[in-house]
């Protein structure tokens, strides 16, 4: 390229994209206008998923570099503005772009965890690493460790903490890949998974870096689009006002006004509420009997033989459906399911159990109100009810039980922002986009891009799950069987996780509790629900795909950059030739590439927690290592090393022992605090770790010293240079 | 390298600005959650305040700490000499 100065480029990259986003909005009309003159929804899915990936695939391919800056921090001549849409589409995964809303939509208030934890996490970036990561301007994370702490064990441990935290995360963003092309394209998943991952393969593969950033910026595009479009629309059908984000405030009170009524069962909807709860109560006792059931004869040694029983009376029934020439094919198809369904062991059917018992416990009770902060589990309304002549010391203990409740919920959910924010600042595929800015200057400037196009989507999930949630409770509740909106029955149709509705008390009207809702469906059925043409769900999986691709790319890059950079470049081989490095980072790319797609295919159960997880383990790891470093001249390689052995070590044990995916029991929690929220213990004990680990040995020598002042100024006299080539 | 009393002042200027946005920053997320209940109380345009604060209030703040930062310090550059030059 010939040489070009900053503002140049800048300036030819606005030209670009904004081509490229008038390019965008002219295919969806196009596809609009197909859409009216009658192309089949099927084809506009597949030409929404082709175009785009085929659009990745190209600025992919026309990026594709073998030079080592561009390959790992894309020339470091990436604009602020640039730089921070690449860090909103690294940042927002498939699960911020599909699941955020319904979320929101489930947990209320308490869901709002999410939404602070994953922006107020950007102050911390701001203020406290990324113009200093830029300014000592190497490639990666465990780079700093390494240069900051001196010796080859810091940077270890830190290629180990981000290879754990950022495989976790790939695989739940390969799996929201195959999901979404099974959903729309119809592939079977384990196929979807590997399409997606050509996708994924096209962008980092070819270019590192450098085809990953441009690629980012495309993508956030498109995925900010199809967020916004369908809330505008839903926004101004109910509010009339197309700005969702300040109009909700009236819907949210007629929510709150319908919760009332539903809760009320003196109102006639109230009435029929409690009705349906009656049902779900029953239910509940059932689930309850054959839990006990199940436990006595675990605890008796019987447990294969109560499974083989179980599993038993499904193939008897299915085999009797199936006898029986005048059975209803629907049901010999629901006993085939069933039975194809059956847990594999005994300990998955009791998971099973369970989960249906507490489903059924959960619509059993009132409805939670939206708006209200950690409320109590109910256990004063719920004597009032059983006994309107208690006396006041029971009404006492009930309050008492119910304040104690509330202050569990706050304590998590406090615990639970801590974790979130500064695991988002200790999360190494977010903190290496700061290298790639041209000065420490842009940097700064970046951070504040970054957060404002995250802020975008972020501010608009709370207003989408309070516009769906009006919408379920003032046209679907109440609305008769026979004539269900066209969104619920054809999302009822399609999959049963997302929609699920039945008429439990046979009066032909619907109740909330006879409605179940997958967290997914509410971005993915908002254009259905506002009345757009399917050209807008096309829109929405495309941004869904956005999401999910170039969250993975960047992950990719940050696992394949730690082994190939860090440990073959720095500890094997530091003679290698710069060709080479780079091979062996495409080499590593593609296998790490291909594991986790692997392992997603496998459907792995406990993804959801696991990247929760990640946001705990990367906190406690990273954060005080990284933050003293700069902040603090006097620590030194034994307190790094001990802080995020520590931190690392009291975050995993915590969650090893109370997780019961790992066999751990609640019964171990410390305070309360449930495992997502381990980091709450990790990153107090990091710091100490540090600090102690310091303090109880030598301080580093004047070189380490002067590295320190080196990131603290952005420019020095006669200063040092730590600039990677 | 030696640093000169005017790259002290300017470090301890640095602290002084994190660590007053640092205190918005736990408030606006800390201090409003913790009594989220209480404030909850309060109605503002449909919104109860709480809410309002952790689905939009509190982001709002954070985008402005961080926009703030960066131009207080972009300008601390320049007024005591370490800024980069122009590339």
């Amino acid at each position: 390229m010939v040489a070009q100065t900053q503002a140049q480029f800048t300036a030819a990259l606005k030209k670009y994209y904004g081509f490229y986003t008038g390019g965008f909005i002219a295919f969806v009309l196009v596809l609009a206008v197909l859409e009216q003159l009658g192309l089949p929804p099927v084809w506009i899915g597949y030409t929404f998923l082709a175009a785009t990936i085929a659009l990745y695939a190209g600025i992919g391919i026309m990026s594709r570099t073998a030079d080592v800056a561009e390959y790992y921090v894309a020339g470091r001549r990436v604009p602020a503005m640039f730089n921070g849409m690449a860090t909103g589409a690294d940042w927002m995964s498939a699960a911020s772009f599909i699941g955020m809303a319904g979320t929101l939509y489930a947990a209320g208030y308490d869901g709002l965890a999410f939404v602070m934890g994953w922006t107020g996490g950007y102050v911390l970036v701001a203020l406290f690493l990324a113009p200093y990561l830029r300014k000592f301007g190497q490639f990666t994370i465990p780079d700093f460790l390494g240069a900051r702490y001196g010796g080859h064990l810091p940077r270890l441990i830190g290629v180990f903490a981000a290879i754990l935290v950022s495989f976790v995360y790939v695989v739940a963003q390969i799996y929201g890949v195959g999901l979404i092309t099974s959903r729309f394209l119809g592939l079977e998943f384990g196929l979807g998974v590997f399409v997606g991952l050509a996708g994924i393969l096209v962008c980092s593969f070819l270019g590192g870096m450098r085809a990953v950033t441009w690629t980012q910026v495309a993508q956030y595009i498109i995925l900010i689009i199809a967020y916004l479009i369908p809330v505008v629309w839903l926004s101004v059908k109910h509010t009339g006002n197309p700005i969702a984000q300040l109009a909700y405030g009236q819907a949210l009170q007629a929510v709150a006004a319908k919760e009332r009524e539903l809760n009320d069962p003196a109102t006639e909807l109230g009435a029929r509420e409690a009705e349906v709860r009656k049902i779900h109560k029953e239910k509940q006792a059932e689930w309850e009997a054959k839990l006990k059931a199940l436990d006595a004869a675990l605890a008796a040694g019987q447990g294969e033989a109560f499974y083989a029983a179980e599993r038993a009376k499904v193939e008897e029934k299915l085999a009797k459906l199936q006898a029986d020439p005048a059975a209803d094919p629907k049901a010999v198809q629901e006993a085939e399911k069933a039975l194809k369904d059956f847990p594999a062991n005994v300990k998955k059917l009791r998971e099973d159990w369970k989960k249906k018992m507490e489903a059924a416990k959960a619509k059993a009770g009132p409805v939670p109100a939206h708006a209200v902060a950690f409320p109590g589990k109910g256990a004063e309304a719920k004597l009032l009810k059983e006994n309107p002549a208690a006396t006041p010391e029971q009404i006492a203990a009930a309050r008492a039980e119910d304040e104690k409740e509330s202050d569990i919920k706050r304590r998590n959910f406090l615990a639970l922002v801590f974790c979130l924010m500064v695991g988002t600042a200790a999360l190494p595929h977010i903190l290496m986009r700061y290298y790639t800015t041209p000065s420490v200057r842009e940097a700064r400037v970046s951070v504040a891009w970054s957060l404002f196009f995250i802020f975008l989507l972020y501010f608009t999930a709370p207003a989408l799950a309070v516009l769906a949630k009006y919408e379920v409770y003032y046209n679907l509740v109440g609305s008769s069987f026979a004539q269900l909106p066209a969104w619920v029955a054809n999302w009822a149709a399609v999959d049963a996780t997302l929609m699920k509705i039945a008429d439990l008390n046979k009066d032909g009207l619907v109740q909330l509790a006879e409605i179940t809702i997958g967290s997914d469906l509410i971005v993915l059925a908002t254009p259905e629900i506002a009345g757009l043409p399917y050209v807008v769900s096309g829109m929405v999986a495309a941004g869904g795909l956005a999401a999910a691709l170039s969250t993975a790319d960047g992950l990719l890059l940050t696992i394949a950059n730690a082994l190939s950079h860090d440990v073959y470049y720095k500890m094997i081989d530091p003679n290698a030739p710069t060709g080479r490095r780079v091979a062996v980072s495409k080499a590593l790319l593609l296998v790490v590439a291909l594991t986790a797609a692997y392992v997603a295919s496998l459907k792995p159960g406990d993804i959801l927690f696991l990247v929760g997880a990640a946001f705990s383990l990367a906190a406690s790891a990273f954060f005080p290592a990284l933050v003293l470093g700069v902040f603090w001249k006097r620590a030194n390689q034994a307190g790094a090393v001990i802080g995020m052995l520590a931190g690392l070590g009291v975050c995993m044990y915590y969650m090893y022992t109370t997780y019961d995916f790992f066999g751990g029991s609640a019964a171990n929690q410390w305070w309360d605090i449930k495992p997502i929220a381990a980091g709450i213990f990790g990153v107090p004990i990091g710091f100490l770790g540090v600090i102690i680990g310091s303090l109880i040995t030598r301080a580093p020598a004047r070189e380490i010293q002067e590295l320190v002042d080196h990131v603290r100024y952005p420019s020095l006299a006669g200063d040092i240079d730590t600039r990677a080539a | 390298m030696q640093l000169t009393e005017q790259h002290r002042e300017y470090w301890r200027k640095n602290l002084g600005l994190t660590a007053v946005l640092l205190a918005i920053w736990f408030v606006v997320t800390y201090v409003v959650s913790y009594f989220a209940r209480e404030l909850n109380e309060i109605v503002i345009l449909g919104f109860p305040l709480a809410f309002y604060m952790g689905a939009q209030g509190a982001l709002i703040v954070y985008v402005l700490i961080i926009w703030y930062y960066a131009r207080r310090m972009n300008r601390l550059d320049q007024e005591y000499g370490v800024h980069e030059g122009e590339e």
